[in-house]
């Protein structure tokens, strides 16, 4: 956001949340860098570029109620690393993807922990409702706790 | 061998549906060339010199008759009527219409095949020894660990988009047959000190501009580990691994640049995490896995010496056989390296000639080789001779195995974007000169691997003699390397000088190996007796 830019702040705003699967009030506020909100303790958003590392924020995850990562190309995949850390560290606010999120990632995204978009380009509703219904199972655990192929086997 | 359950097949299913609807909407002009490029290439369909070429995964290199009959048939149906077997023990189709390919994943997935991750910045195909379950000197049957790993590889949403593609190798044997340490990950499959089987990592060999050994990182990681493990030792690369110049983008250099005492202390770090998020299969899983590669019934008391009175016979035998772990049995391979041939390459009849004779003589089972060569795994050593006369007259039994005119190489600049020279032409006048002079029998083992570019497909670092095509100023141009080895004693190969034209090339292997014939003593092969005497006596042979 360009008027967000002027100030510093780098976060997506409410309104370029394309989908969103969560129930509860989004975080008014842009999202700060990860060493802004390190320093700063009154932050409750903070994004994350992908050379960041998202355990520097395993200290603060109780006041944390907005993650975004950033995927500034579509081939950078080290946001996904990012999710699931956070996740597995038991952080339960919300973690939206944005920057180049395609269509035929999101999927994946969710299952690493996302539950909001705010793609750069809008997704075509009838793509997305495809992709998440193309695989029927998941062949691993992963932080969105969909049952393993692994696990169905063996009940 | 493995087969797909009904979990399997839907996943497959999954994707081909997922891959026709991307296909059409490039083909409807929904998608740009761009939009497409990353999706059809996490389906091993790339964009060659002439046509699209789509790679197919065999998944540690195992085929049953049918599912080799099916490539045969998709040779003859959507190509034009070849096959070409990769050193990834792949098979890829250089002809393919755009649209014609969600037809080929339909007839894949018909037999429990696909071309999921056989290219992109992803895990590929799992590799492994060739004569995995067969051979004498194995410890155990690695492909159901290979297997369990291409479960969890398959459309893993966290390893999707690394820096750069990540190869897996898996192998129980101390005879190295799958280049096991010039993987991203290598796999060995070893007994512990307590009689327990378990892993040893190697991480971050590879070959491409940068070629390196894979240094061990986890000498022993126990079997209900394995995943997590290996987990571990993704997302330590995914995070960290270079991005920023996809010459340095692959693991060996994050291995290279940390020092592997440091990432093998980060992978430790990550992997007791993970040991808490429960990633693991059971060992019930690997349990399944393993009963469906229980040895075939195998007969007990069978002849263990065949009738070897016809010379041509018993050439082929000594050359092109491995000795099984069941007395009676033996491994026979079948060369797709005739005199003046295409390396690799097999034409539809005979692959579905191949795959006849997987089900006759060896129990519907054949490999691919990383060496592109097929497997027999499991043949009556009384039946050989007859195995033998059906190859012979459809010209696919060349005695040549492991000899200078087994000659790896990869497509070159005759079918390849990326190339900067021709492979093919080169190993075809190379097979041709030893075929003429008679030199190839006295010569004996000598592997001979040739890229066409830097990216090193054909293996020429670990070739006993390498070589390797440059563009020089608009000319191709060929570099002379010696001593590279994939197997157990792995090494890289060393330039000898300056670089030579397409005939000075073939010239200068032949100079090579008259000093190797000259120098040798008793029982050496051309890479021992390199390493006792060392470049110089080559170096004054070729350039003196």
């Amino acid at each position: 956001m360009a008027e967000q830019l002027g100030t510093g702040h780098l976060g997506t705003g409410a309104d370029t949340v394309q989908l969103r699967f969560r129930d509860d009030e989004q975080v008014d506020h842009p999202a700060v860098t990860v060493d802004a909100f390190v320093d700063q303790s009154n932050a409750t958003a903070v994004r994350i570029e992908p050379g960041d590392d998202a355990r520097a924020l395993l200290g603060h995850l109780d006041r944390i109620a907005l993650v975004e990562v950033n995927f500034p190309t579509y081939g950078d995949g080290r946001g996904f690393s990012a999710a699931r850390i956070l996740r597995e560290a038991g952080y339960t606010g919300e973690l939206r993807a944005v920057g180049d999120v395609l269509v035929d990632r999101i999927d994946a995204m969710r299952r690493c922990g996302f539950d909001a978009f705010a793609p750069d380009v809008p997704l075509d509703e009838a793509d997305v409702a495809a992709a998440f219904a193309r695989f029927p199972e998941v062949y691993q655990a992963a932080a969105d706790g969909r049952v393993p192929i692994w696990a169905l086997r063996h009940g | 061998m493995y087969r797909y359950d009904t979990y399997d097949q839907a996943m497959v299913d999954a994707r081909v549906a997922e891959f026709r609807d991307q296909a059409q909407r490039r083909i409807d002009g929904k998608l740009t060339e761009d939009q497409f490029k990353p999706l059809r290439l996490m389906n091993g369909l790339y964009l060659q010199l002439h046509a699209y070429m789509l790679r197919v995964a065999v998944p540690y290199g195992t085929l049953s008759g049918a599912q080799m009959h099916m490539l045969g048939d998709i040779a003859d149906k959507y190509d034009r009527g070849y096959g070409h077997f990769t050193t990834r023990q792949n098979i890829q189709y250089n002809w393919i219409k755009l649209e014609e390919a969600g037809d080929i994943l339909a007839d894949l997935a018909s037999v429990e095949m696909h071309a999921i991750q056989t290219s992109g910045n992803c895990i590929r195909n799992i590799s492994s020894d060739h004569y995995a379950g067969a051979a004498a000197d194995e410890l155990i049957d690695p492909r159901p660990y290979a297997e369990l790993l291409r479960q969890w590889s398959s459309f893993h949403p966290e390893f999707s988009y690394l820096p750069r593609k990540f190869k897996i190798a898996v192998i129980a044997s101390k005879r190295d047959r799958a280049a096991m340490r010039l993987h991203d990950i290598g796999l060995e499959i070893v007994r512990n000190a307590a009689g327990e089987l378990g892993a040893a990592f190697y991480i971050g060999g590879g070959m491409g501009r940068t070629p390196m050994v894979g240094p061990l990182i986890r000498d022993f990681v126990p079997l209900d580990q394995l995943i997590t493990y290996s987990e571990a030792a993704l997302r330590v690369y995914n995070r960290y691994g270079r991005r920023d110049n996809k010459y340095k983008a692959r693991i060996k250099i994050l291995v290279h640049e940390l020092g592997k005492d440091e990432y093998a202390r980060q992978v430790e770090e990550e992997f007791a995490h993970l040991l808490e998020q429960n990633v693991e299969p059971p060992l019930a899983e690997l349990e399944r896995i393993k009963a469906m590669f229980a040895d075939p019934a195998f007969k007990p008391g069978l002849p263990t010496k065949a009738d070897r009175t016809d010379p041509a016979f018993a050439l082929w035998m000594d050359r092109n056989c491995h000795a099984h772990k069941t007395p009676g049995y033996i491994s026979a391979t079948i060369s797709l390296k005739p005199v003046g041939g295409i390396p690799g390459d097999a034409s539809a009849d005979q692959i579905r000639l191949m795959a006849r004779l997987a089900t006759q003589y060896s129990f519907d089972e054949c490999r691919v080789t990383h060496a592109q060569n097929i497997v027999l795994p499991h043949v009556e050593i009384g039946q050989l001779h007859a195995l033998w006369q059906q190859l012979d007259a459809a010209g696919l039994a060349t005695p040549n195995l492991d000899q200078i005119d087994d000659i790896i190489a990869c497509p070159g600049l005759d079918y390849c974007s990326l190339a900067n020279a021709r492979s093919i032409p080169v190993a075809q006048q190379i097979s041709e000169r030893f075929a003429a002079n008679g030199k190839a029998d006295a010569i004996g083992e000598l592997k001979l691997k040739i890229s066409g570019c830097i990216n090193a497909c054909g293996h020429h670092h670990a070739g006993h003699i390498g070589i390797l095509g440059v563009d020089k100023k608009g000319l191709e141009n060929y570099q002379l390397l010696l001593g590279g080895s994939e197997a157990e004693d792995t090494s890289l190969g060393k330039i000898t000088g300056p670089g030579f034209d397409e005939a000075g090339i073939v010239d200068a292997v032949e100079k090579a190996t008259d000093v190797y014939l000259a120098q040798r003593t008793d029982g050496e092969r051309f890479l021992d007796t390199y390493r006792r005497i060392g470049m110089e006596p080559f170096k004054e042979a070729l350039y003196g």
